[in-house]
């Protein structure tokens, strides 16, 4: 239990896919200058990366890393088929992304319309391949793991999307020196968005050290906790404030 | 150049300034900017897609009158995926370590969105020769924006060049360092390189005011 619930604060806020590995930035950047925009890709990404990372993880475990092919007999020990994992994944990924849309259209058309054109695009959304790619890296031990991985994930990702949506809602009414307006100001916004959240790094020790959460002096904790509260209350303040421009 | 026309020249030559995929077209971040920190990566992830989208632009381009419209993105991710091995193997064959750097973003290459971009804006609809010049261009142009962010960030970050100190020794205090200098050790971390993206984009914006968004 303890595992999976810090796997999934580390996913969420310590490794964040936008702000610590840089996944997913094209669709980031491109479809980030409406809130209502934002959350509908993002709640597809936290689906697809929810179906795909297990998908890719029994993919991994039985037929592609060293050793997996055993169970069909002690003479195919000896296969490494780690190399097809780029093509595997990534078509596991595409047909995925198609049937999903398939099942969403048939089931929820309600759901469909409002994910419907961020679905196809989502095939060749980094951040989706990226998680298959780092839960066969990171070595994740077991599918309930893998499953956490793929929504925490995806959920760090939702965070990051809507947070710089609601910046540049907001952002539009500054005045931000020309040659900076669009891309420019939004590049540097998520630069000091990632050191933000380089700071939750403190909730537990190193990567590969064993996480040790008595560690983590009260003091500390307080500091993030308040931190958290701090964002919050910046993001709750920047939504009122678009409700009441949109009146 | 006898060699190429004008036009083709510019296939090549647009990408690298006004037409940047990364600073412009805004393609290609992702896979991009975590392995920016030192020079010497940023230099071969910047090979690695100049090959894969050279070679991917020609095969796409042979092949654009016998795909089915509807499943050209799935035989476009499997060529860039059998490319991207080809560049992991060899990688991991004579370059271990740095293959070990770069980890999954060798891979990332695949969904590289300026790969995908450039077969379906133009590889779809161009003879191979073009294809191959206009993705030799693109590579280019990310490739020069790469290795400008590695340059800075390896320098200012741990002053060194492709891991040899060119600023003097920062425990023995020598060459720069004997007048105070410090390494910026905040260039190494990953959200720097957004920032000196920023910066780049601010430069460039500002001298071609052409460039600049509307509001």
């Amino acid at each position: 239990m303890l595992e999976h619930l810090e796997l999934f604060f580390k996913s969420i806020f310590i490794d964040n896919m936008v702000f610590a590995v840089f996944l997913g930035m094209c669709s980031y950047l491109a479809v980030s200058k409406k809130v209502s925009t934002a959350v509908g890709l993002g709640a597809a990404v936290i689906f697809v990366l929810a179906v795909t990372v297990p998908l890719n993880w029994l993919l991994d475990q039985y037929l592609l890393r060293d050793g997996a092919l055993v169970w069909l007999g002690p003479e195919y020990a000896d296969y490494n088929l780690s190399f097809l994992s780029f093509i595997l994944f990534i078509a596991t990924i595409a047909t995925m992304v198609q049937l999903v849309e398939i099942v969403v259209e048939k089931f929820s058309p309600s759901l469909y319309n409002s994910l419907g054109i961020f679905l196809p695009l989502i095939a060749v959304n980094c951040a989706i391949l990226g998680g298959s790619l780092f839960m066969q890296a990171r070595e994740i031990p077991s599918l309930g793991l893998a499953l956490n991985y793929g929504v925490s994930s995806g959920i760090g990702w939702f965070l990051a999307i809507l947070a710089i949506a609601a910046i540049r809602e907001k952002i539009r009414y500054s005045n931000v020196p020309a040659p900076l307006r669009g891309l420019g100001i939004t590049f540097i916004i998520t630069g000091l968005m990632g050191i933000g959240f380089q700071s939750f790094g403190g909730m537990l020790t190193g990567d590969n050290e064993a996480p040790e959460p008595t560690e983590n002096t009260t003091a500390e904790k307080t500091i993030e906790e308040k931190e958290i509260k701090k964002e919050i209350e910046a993001k709750e303040k920047a939504v009122s404030y678009n409700e009441v421009i949109n009146k | 150049m006898a060699l190429l026309s004008k036009k083709d020249a510019n296939l090549i030559l647009d990408p690298l300034a006004d037409n940047n995929p990364i600073t412009i077209q805004v393609l290609g971040i992702c896979s991009a900017l975590a392995i920016t920190a030192e020079l010497k990566a940023s230099l071969v992830m910047a090979i690695s897609v100049i090959f894969v989208l050279g070679v991917g632009n020609v095969v796409i381009s042979l092949m654009r009158n016998v795909i089915p419209s509807k499943i050209r993105i799935i035989v476009q991710l499997i060529v860039v995926a059998t490319l991207v091995i080809i560049v992991d193997q060899v990688l991991k064959a004579f370059a271990y370590e740095l293959s070990k750097t770069l980890s999954v973003f060798v891979g990332l290459i695949i969904t590289n969105c300026i790969i995908m971009g450039r077969f379906e804006a133009f590889a779809l609809g161009n003879g191979p020769w073009k294809s191959f010049l206009d993705g030799i261009g693109n590579a280019l142009g990310y490739g020069v924006i790469l290795i400008i962010v590695g340059f800075f960030r390896e320098l200012l970050g741990s002053g060194t060049l492709f891991g040899i100190p060119v600023l003097g020794d920062p425990i023995a205090k020598t060459g720069l360092y004997a007048t105070g200098y410090e390494n910026n050790g905040f260039m190494i971390i990953p959200p720097a390189a957004l920032i000196v993206v920023g910066i780049i984009i601010w430069v460039q914006r500002s001298r071609n005011k052409a460039l600049i968004e509307e509001a």
